[in-house]
């Protein structure tokens, strides 16, 4: 047993999908210790804030200031309120205007402002640009003038009749030291649709994929040793009921199977652990069959032959002749079985018949969500993508690990 | 070997039958692929008696042990033990049963779970006797007679794991167990096939002591003529799963009447004459 272990933990693909799935683990204990909280909190009113770090801007006003004077402040202000597309459009109005920009940088931001400031004239018609063009121009122009023009914003206090009262007021030479803001809030995924933190939603998810995954895997190998054992070992009559249920299951799709099984169910009833039992429940035939065949090929060696000799019962020939020679066997289609089942887990919530929603995130659960509002039509590749890659790295551990136990076990595998 | 045959062969005729065959039968497959594996053969081992059942590979020998065993269900016939049908219809008459009957099997090197260790085989076969009660050090007393008996050392193989014994040790180990089990009967399917010759012999005379001393019937299933000759009282030749000689060993080798055993006969290799091979070369002319 001892010297399994240690050639199992020198198979470098096994070792690198157990380090893989371990530090997954690890994120998933650790991580609500540094950041807890309920992970379906709705912190974001709006859907799909952008991964970054937010500085609440009231706190930031009430926040002693530092003057600093930075040469390149200004440019930088420009570049970020000046939009790629409104750059482009500008563009536009010189052409249509018949201005020459040769050798004109799109990104050179003073010219350009020159160059407008010089030549727009919102009375010009130019020919064939509609009135909406042509008051988006209007718009543009505005907001340049204002870039310009502003040099301090007054921030004041309402009071109830409606007067302001000014607090103080914001020069663009003003800074305030972050550490110093009360209020400071990391995103690294930003938000989803519901404006939940989506790393937060991500940890408790992964934890509750790979829940649903060890119990549809367990209920899975359950059912498919046992039937596999009693099939392969006694045979005969036994052996042929068993596989008749066994090619039933066979033959059904087993996807269709927990379709039809989940939306039965109903909505209220489907928690996690409803959904990893009915995933356990239709997806135990490869292991039943895989096991009665191994069976078959053990049950007439001589060491089970002089255990019935012995005068040792069914149950412990089939528990200590049998089962310890598959068991390196069970262990492999044990992984891969979870790894099936998140991956199960993930296609029903993707389709709407994954668990209840309100209770607690799953990985599909998240797709689910991210799909319904257009997240991937809209950009927001923080609610789908690191989801994906969660996934695809769970499977990928597992089966990594599967590979390398294959290895170990069939030694006419190895390189 | 020589003096071993120069005992009196016991005449086993009026010795109490132990167990016989009436049209035993074994067929594998079905339709066209059908093949009578042990065709009808009729049977009767004495007590005390050293049966040997020669035959080449495929003929049927071990398709025949398993069912003496119970191991294998008959397709037709029946066999009877101690003289009545025998019945092990149930896990409980199985049991009783292989308490009169035991075997040791082929391969050495397969016939011991690799996860357990010797004690347990051997604990195994006191418990079987029903000496579960017994106290841990007669248990250990028992088991190291048993080894002493086959020339092992308990105390070198407690804790021990099957697979770290040679060959004719694991062997000699699974004699050990019979010496414990003292079963009526002893089925002995190729013992020496997969040891060394110098093991063999000392199986075998272990083989023999234990007859001696608890006058148990032995089966003998072996492919060599020339030991058979050596060590039993009455042998059967079996070829394609029929019997088609049997009787006194002296008789049967010394005076073959089926061709097949003639051919047998010539082909075990003998010292200081020249190995004759025609049998071969008319095998190969067929």
């Amino acid at each position: 047993m001892k010297n399994t272990l240690r050639q199992v933990f020198h198979a470098p693909k096994f070792v690198t999908g157990f380090v893989i799935f371990v530090l997954i683990l690890l994120t998933m204990f650790i991580y609500p210790l540094v950041n807890p909280g309920n992970p379906l909190e709705m912190i974001g009113v709006g859907t799909f804030a952008k991964p970054g770090i937010y500085v609440s801007m009231y706190d930031a006003t009430n926040t002693s200031m530092e003057t600093l004077r930075l040469p390149d402040a200004d440019d930088k202000r420009l570049d970020k309120l000046l939009s790629q597309t409104d750059r482009v459009s500008m563009i536009d109005w010189f052409d249509a205007t018949g201005v020459d920009i040769t050798g004109l940088d799109l990104s050179d931001t003073d010219t350009l402002l020159t160059l407008w400031n010089a030549n727009y004239d919102p009375t010009v018609k130019p020919k064939g640009m509609t009135q909406a063009k042509r008051n988006y121009f209007k718009r543009l122009d505005a907001s340049i003038k204002q870039i310009n023009a502003s040099d301090t914003l007054i921030v004041s206090d309402q009071a109830e009749d409606g007067t302001l009262t000014e607090v103080r007021t914001i020069s663009k030479t003003d800074y305030v030291n972050t550490s110093q803001v009360a209020n400071v809030k990391a995103l690294p995924l930003g938000t989803d649709n519901f404006g939940r933190d989506v790393l937060k939603e991500l940890v408790s998810a992964a934890g509750t994929s790979i829940q649903i995954g060890l119990i549809a895997g367990a209920v899975a190998t359950l059912i498919g040793l046992t039937l596999g054992l009693l099939a392969g070992y006694v045979g005969g009559t036994c052996d042929d009921i068993i596989m008749f249920i066994t090619n039933i299951f066979t033959v059904i799709p087993g996807f269709v199977l927990l379709i039809l099984i989940s939306y039965s169910i109903g909505q209220e009833q489907r928690g996690a652990s409803v959904v990893a039992a009915v995933i356990g429940l239709t997806s135990w035939t490869w292991t039943a069959r895989s096991v009665r065949s191994q069976v078959i090929s053990l049950r007439n060696r001589d060491h089970v032959n002089l255990s019935k000799l012995s005068g040792h019962s069914l149950v412990r020939i089939i528990l200590t002749d049998i089962l310890p020679y598959i068991a390196s066997y069970v262990v492999m289609a044990f992984i891969l079985q979870v790894s099936s089942g998140i991956l199960s887990e993930a296609q029903l919530s993707l389709l709407g018949l994954g668990p209840k929603t309100t209770e607690v995130p799953t990985l599909g659960l998240m797709m689910n969500w991210a799909m319904l509002y257009s997240a991937h039509t809209n950009g927001s590749w923080w609610a789908y993508f690191p989801v994906i890659l969660t996934i695809t790295l769970i499977s990928f551990s597992l089966n990594l690990m599967n590979t390398g136990l294959d290895q170990v076990f069939n030694p006419t595998l190895r390189d | 070997m020589s003096e071993m045959r120069t005992r009196t062969v016991k005449d086993y005729s009026n010795a109490p039958l132990c167990l016989s065959g009436r049209g035993v039968t074994r067929a594998f497959g079905l339709g066209e692929k059908r093949k009578l594996a042990v065709d009808h053969v009729d049977f009767d081992f004495h007590e005390g008696e050293f049966v040997s059942i020669v035959g080449e590979s495929g003929s049927g020998k071990t398709t025949l042990s398993k069912m003496l065993l119970g191991l294998l269900n008959l397709t037709e016939g029946q066999i009877l033990f101690q003289g009545k049908p025998r019945d092990i219809s149930t896990g409980r008459k199985q049991r009783e049963y292989w308490k009169g009957i035991q075997a040791i099997f082929q391969d050495p090197f397969s016939s011991f779970n690799v996860f357990h260790k010797i004690d347990s085989v051997l604990l195994d076969c006191i418990h079987m006797r029903g000496g579960r009660h017994l106290s841990k050090e007669k248990k250990i007393e028992m088991m190291t007679e048993a080894c002493s008996f086959v020339n092992l050392k308990f105390a070198e193989l407690t804790n021990k794991y099957p697979f770290e014994l040679s060959g004719g040790q694991m062997q000699r180990l699974m004699i050990a167990r019979i010496f414990l089990l003292k079963p009526r009967i002893l089925l002995a399917d190729e013992p020496t096939s997969m040891v060394d010759a110098c093991s063999r012999a000392t199986i075998l005379d272990m083989l023999l002591d234990l007859r001696n001393e608890t006058g148990m019937t032995i089966i003998f299933i072996t492919h060599d003529i020339g030991l058979a000759y050596y060590i039993s009282d009455t042998v059967y030749i079996m070829e394609h799963g029929r019997f088609v000689e049997s009787g006194n060993a002296e008789e049967v080798i010394l005076n073959p009447q089926a061709e097949y055993t003639k051919r047998l006969i010539s082909d075990v290799p003998k010292i200081h004459e020249e190995w004759d091979l025609s049998t071969v070369d008319l095998l190969r002319a067929e």
